[in-house]
């Protein structure tokens, strides 16, 4: 039975992994052809850094990331303190409404706002296509993210420890600053990174809402796809799954920290 | 800490770019391009029941046979000891954090006429048809959501208790009636979490059916996609049957609630 088990498990791994090892063998392969190895090389990386596309895109995509993973920090980690304070019924249903963005389909989510843009330009010449309608986008998607992160450390919070500090005499912000932000810190940092990774990773929405100004690295990736292919493609997927891999590993570092700092105070 | 106003600014950022640009889906879908009332697009969708209907079918058994795959996967994570659980779940989720569009694309060279897959099966003399089929879209999508069937039926079963099965083994029950019994029930909210989690992003991709489907299996994102992209776009008949996919999800949202409603009644009682 364990050895079935670990069979099974080698298996299903190996077909979760298979495609990436593709990806990332044949970005060192020394010919255009996908499937047969011609020999090592690292062109494809050398020729990925004098790609002006590529390198646009990914100033995009990365300005976009850090303006929607700070903005949505933002808004998220207030809305869960509002939401926290409410009462049962109300908190229920700005709950449901965070719920939208992450079940609803991600194609109905992006041509709903690219129609709103539209909409909107039609009706007063303003929100024309492009970097800041593909920002406002990113922010709504990642705003959910932050919140569902930051309500579990809230609820964990002693909220005496906040009380205590007003009735000490501390104004309710710097009370915030001082008490409240710091215990709930390592939520809000998840959080971040989880806004910032959705929106390195998102393709469906930035397809529809972008117009042709300001493209992201995936959107594209997919016009590359559509083309005679390239193995600059496999470069550039190695790297990203490298720099994915990274921040993964420096959020669980933060959550094992915040988890051994806890076993300390118990 | 009481201090509603806090989540004001959100509950104005979701109005303006959650529920509005909803609302304006259902103005786009009962107008014409002019911006007169009309039932046309909405009459229009029953043209389009073949790919609704596919698409609906591909997700089924991507979404089924992602259930058959990640139930056992779940099950031997949820038994093993914390240290490997942790690990094992980052080794499903890792894949994940890769743009998805790289990994279907990847399925290409792997699926394709002189691919990985027949390089492989050729030295037994065998030989696959899969690019551009029907199987392999629903290859695509088992491999992409993959992962979000295995967390919700891994969260359950981590929290069962091991001495409810060990209880109905000792009263006489077999390895059968163990698991009909007890697992089966127990991990019935992450079934449905999982199902409602695969089925709805299947049944609206548009990316997997148009690189692995050679873009002749048309699927209903990939119509979709058209109304709104490239020069044959149609926003009205798009938001129309964009109204359908929405519709889906509230339908398959009520099912889980309703199951979730349910098993809450029995949590208690094991409780």
């Amino acid at each position: 039975m364990k050895t079935l088990s670990r069979i099974y498990t080698a298996l299903i791994f190996l077909f979760l992994y298979s495609p990436i090892a593709v990806l990332v063998v044949f970005s060192f392969n020394n010919s255009r052809n996908r499937v047969k190895w011609n020999g090592f090389t690292l062109k494809w990386y050398a020729d990925l850094f004098e790609n002006e596309l590529i390198l646009e895109s990914l100033k995009v995509t990365l300005t976009v990331a850090i303006l929607a993973a700070v903005i949505s920090t933002v808004i998220g980690t207030l809305a869960a303190i509002g939401i926290h304070g409410m009462n049962r019924k109300l908190r229920q249903t700005f709950l449901a409404v965070n719920n939208i963005p992450m079940v609803n389909p991600e194609i109905v989510t992006g041509i709903s706002m690219m129609l709103m843009f539209v909409f909107v330009f039609r009706m007063t010449g303003l929100l024309r296509p492009g970097f800041f309608t593909l920002l406002l986008a990113h922010i709504t998607f990642c705003i959910p993210y932050v919140v569902l992160q930051v309500m579990p450390k809230l609820r964990q919070m002693n909220r005496h420890l906040y009380e205590a500090a007003v009735d000490l005499g501390c104004p309710p912000v710097s009370a915030f600053f001082k008490v409240v932000l710091p215990e709930i810190f390592p939520g809000v940092l998840t959080g971040a990174l989880m806004a910032f990774t959705m929106s390195l990773d998102d393709f469906v929405i930035s397809y529809f809402n972008a117009g042709s100004t300001a493209q992201t690295l995936p959107v594209t990736v997919y016009s590359m796809t559509k083309k005679p292919m390239t193995p600059e493609i496999n470069a550039l997927s190695t790297l990203m799954f490298l720099a994915v891999l990274l921040l993964l590993i420096l959020v669980n570092v933060a959550q094992i920290r915040d988890a051994s700092k806890k076993g300390r105070k118990i | 800490m009481r201090s509603k106003s806090a989540a004001a600014p959100f509950g104005l950022w979701m109005l303006i770019f959650t529920i509005v640009p909803m609302a304006i889906v259902v103005y786009f879908a009962f107008t014409d391009p002019d911006g007169q009332f009309t039932l046309a697009n909405i009459l229009e969708i029953r043209n389009y029941a073949k790919p609704f209907l596919s698409s609906i079918y591909l997700g089924a058994i991507a979404t089924v046979i992602c259930l058959v795959l990640a139930y056992p996967l779940s099950f031997i994570i949820a038994r093993s000891t914390e240290r490997v659980q942790q690990t094992m779940v980052m080794i499903v989720m890792i894949p994940m954090w890769m743009n998805f569009l790289l990994r279907t694309y990847a399925w290409m060279s792997i699926l394709e006429e002189n691919g990985f897959l027949n390089q492989f099966f050729g030295l037994f003399g065998l030989h696959f048809n899969m690019i551009n089929t029907s199987g392999a879209i629903v290859l695509g999508m088992v491999y992409n959501f993959l992962p979000f069937m295995v967390l919700p039926l891994y969260s359950v079963m981590a929290k069962m208790d091991d001495r409810v099965i060990e209880a109905a083994r000792d009263l006489g029950c077999n390895h059968f009636e163990v698991f009909r019994r007890i697992i089966l029930p127990l991990s019935t909210p992450g079934i449905v979490s999982g199902i409602t989690m695969v089925f709805v992003p299947a049944v609206s991709t548009f990316v997997i059916s148009k690189l692995l489907g050679g873009g002749k299996n048309y699927m209903i994102g990939d119509i979709i996609e058209a109304m709104f992209v490239g020069s044959a776009s149609n926003y009205n008949l798009g938001a129309a049957l964009s109204l359908v996919l929405m519709i889906l999800m509230l339908l398959c949202m009520a099912f889980t609630r309703k199951v979730d409603n349910d098993e809450e009644t029995i949590g208690g009682m094991m409780a």
